[in-house]
């Protein structure tokens, strides 16, 4: 075999490899999705949005009482996350730019939103239920809310930093203060990709379980008092999928499908605010 | 009067930005000082000790440290080559048409919660392992499966990224050199991008370690270490969301966050070398 023959080989051996690879990895992900689509399709109709949880072999328990909680936790996660990564985000890219402190501050977010999200729901339990002696939908969105903040703070950076500074210069020199300029001027010009970011965090926090397992901890009726225990679509997706209850598994499969479809929406429109940027 | 706006303004993003780094030594403090009393009580021995006792106020972590290190391993000797076979696929194989739509897919994947993998892997992976491998089909293998797919999507995705940073214009002088396509990853991309490779391998050995939903399911919190990967095991992640919630003496609350604090400074430690040494990020102008 001559040298060239060896390496048209040995190249056609590793494209067959990876190529396989790329095919079993979605194969596998393609098995999850059909699964996920095929039982949550299945186990879904229109009492399990009317009907709150009821005990295994009831028939009319639904996920109202999950749904709304998931509501709730997420509304104020967002409410008290989105102001201050943004702002935080805005001190980074406008006042504190190359500066050794804006530096530290990037790595350590950075960090953060790569940390186990498990260890944020101990520490809450530590700041909050303890003390409070409950648990309670506060703790919850409190946890989700440590966690949106690094994931919003680094979009709203990088995305203010995207703002050609001739912008900036140009209302400088109409003789705008800074607050003015980066308000009326760099966040306009940033909008898109600040959305962007609020979209993507607000998906991330969404799916997350391990937080919620002791702050918000599970309540399988409706509440909307948020310092009591409350459910959420994840937490009930747990509970339910470990019981032995077929019922309450069926219904672990439709929330499990609706969370995914919510998810999947935000982050598709995330995207599409992106594109419709990069295509003006 | 706009000059004092323009001052609270200012010194109000500085402030709040001042309270994200306080807010994650807090986090530390916070979960140092609720560990004391494990750390005073079993020192060191918490970290070598192999006997997890609730009921007689004995706790030793090293099976869950054990658990998270080899469920970890497991998920990255199997995610690994898939995901650089995938971004190979994605970045030098793949048609023009296939490539954004792919890689969009695999994106959104990333974006499916953990929670959904752990119940697949609950009610449709655990009766395979079960059947080929006996016992009940929880295990160590299970978790470290199911981890791999897990991470793959994110691995793939991240992977890819740092191969796509390759300029094409040396992709493009090897090929008219009459280089075959392996000849360009081994030669070019896998040279020219080793640094980000490596850090998004280990970023994503960091995000599995602390991953806790999609093993939860599939592990058994089980305290005992067993050569026999089959067995149902227990990891840092799965001893916290089962025990957490439970937990009904002040020793036993300390020790799980003595756990905490364990994974915190582990993964900490993991992305950090990721970040520093091998993702140097790039500003923007």
């Amino acid at each position: 075999m001559t040298h060239t023959q060896k390496r048209i080989l040995i190249n056609n051996i590793v494209m067959v490899l990876s190529t396989l690879s790329a095919i079993i990895g979605i194969c596998f992900l393609l098995w999850i999705l059909s699964v996920l689509v095929a039982n949550g399709l299945d186990a879904i109709s229109a009492t399990i949005f009317m009907q709150e949880g009821a005990p295994p072999g009831n028939i009319n328990g639904g996920l109202k009482h999950a749904l709304i909680g998931q509501l709730i936790i997420v509304s104020y996660a967002t409410l008290f996350g989105v102001p201050f990564g943004i702002l935080a985000g805005t001190y980074l890219s406008e006042y504190g730019q190359k500066s050794k402190l804006a530096e530290i501050i990037r790595d350590i977010s950075d960090i953060m939103m790569s940390a186990p999200s498990i260890v944020i729901g101990a520490f809450v339990y530590a700041i909050v239920v303890a003390p409070m002696g409950h648990f309670s939908g506060w703790a919850g969105s409190i946890a989700l809310t440590i966690i949106m903040i690094p994931i919003i703070l680094r979009t709203t950076d990088d995305m203010l930093q995207l703002v050609p500074s001739t912008l900036r210069e140009a209302a400088f020199a109409l003789g705008a203060p800074k607050y003015k300029v980066i308000i009326q001027v760099v966040y306009r010009g940033a909008k898109a990709g600040i959305l962007t970011g609020i979209l993507l965090g607000v998906a991330r926090v969404a799916g997350e379980t391990a937080p919620l397992l002791f702050t918000s901890f599970n309540n399988n009726f409706l509440n909307t008092n948020m310092s009591e225990p409350m459910a959420s679509l994840t937490v009930t997706i747990y509970n339910y999928a470990t019981s032995p209850y077929e019922d309450w598994q069926k219904l672990g499969w439709a929330a499990a499908f609706i969370l995914s479809m919510f998810i999947l929406t935000l982050n598709i429109l995330g995207r599409l605010f992106l594109l419709k940027k990069k295509g003006k | 009067m706009n000059n004092f706006i323009d001052k609270v303004f200012a010194h109000s993003t500085k402030i709040i930005a001042l309270v994200v780094l306080l807010l994650v030594a807090w986090i530390f403090v916070v979960l140092f000082e609720h560990s004391l009393e494990s750390i005073k009580a079993f020192g060191f021995s918490f970290i070598v000790d192999t006997k997890w006792a609730p009921n007689l106020e004995k706790f030793g972590a090293f099976p869950a440290i054990y658990g998270s290190v080899i469920s970890t391993f497991l998920a990255m000797i199997m995610a690994v080559p898939v995901s650089i076979g995938i971004a190979i696929f994605l970045s030098e194989i793949a048609h023009v048409k296939l490539k954004t739509p792919a890689g969009i897919s695999i994106e959104l994947l990333a974006a499916i919660p953990s929670v959904i993998y752990g119940m697949w892997g609950l009610f449709y992976f655990v009766p395979i392992i079960r059947d080929i491998f006996g016992g009940i089909g929880i295990s160590m293998l299970t978790a470290g499966i199911v981890l791999s797919i897990m991470i793959l999507p994110f691995m793939a995705a991240v992977t890819r990224d740092a191969m796509n940073t390759t300029p094409d214009i040396l992709k493009e002088s090897a090929y008219a050199l009459g280089g075959t396509k392996w000849d360009v990853v081994k030669d070019i991309i896998i040279p020219y991008a080793k640094a980000g490779i490596i850090g998004s391998f280990i970023l994503a050995l960091g995000r599995a370690i602390g991953e806790t939903m999609a093993v939860t399911f599939v592990m058994g919190n089980v305290h005992k270490i067993s050569a026999d990967l089959t067995q149902p095991a227990t990891s840092i992640p799965v001893t916290l969301a089962n025990e957490f919630a439970e937990a009904d003496s002040t020793l036993y609350y300390s020790s799980l966050f003595e756990l905490s604090l364990l994974l915190l400074v582990i993964s900490f430690s993991i992305i950090s070398i990721a970040k520093f040494y091998f993702l140097r990020r790039k500003r923007i102008a």
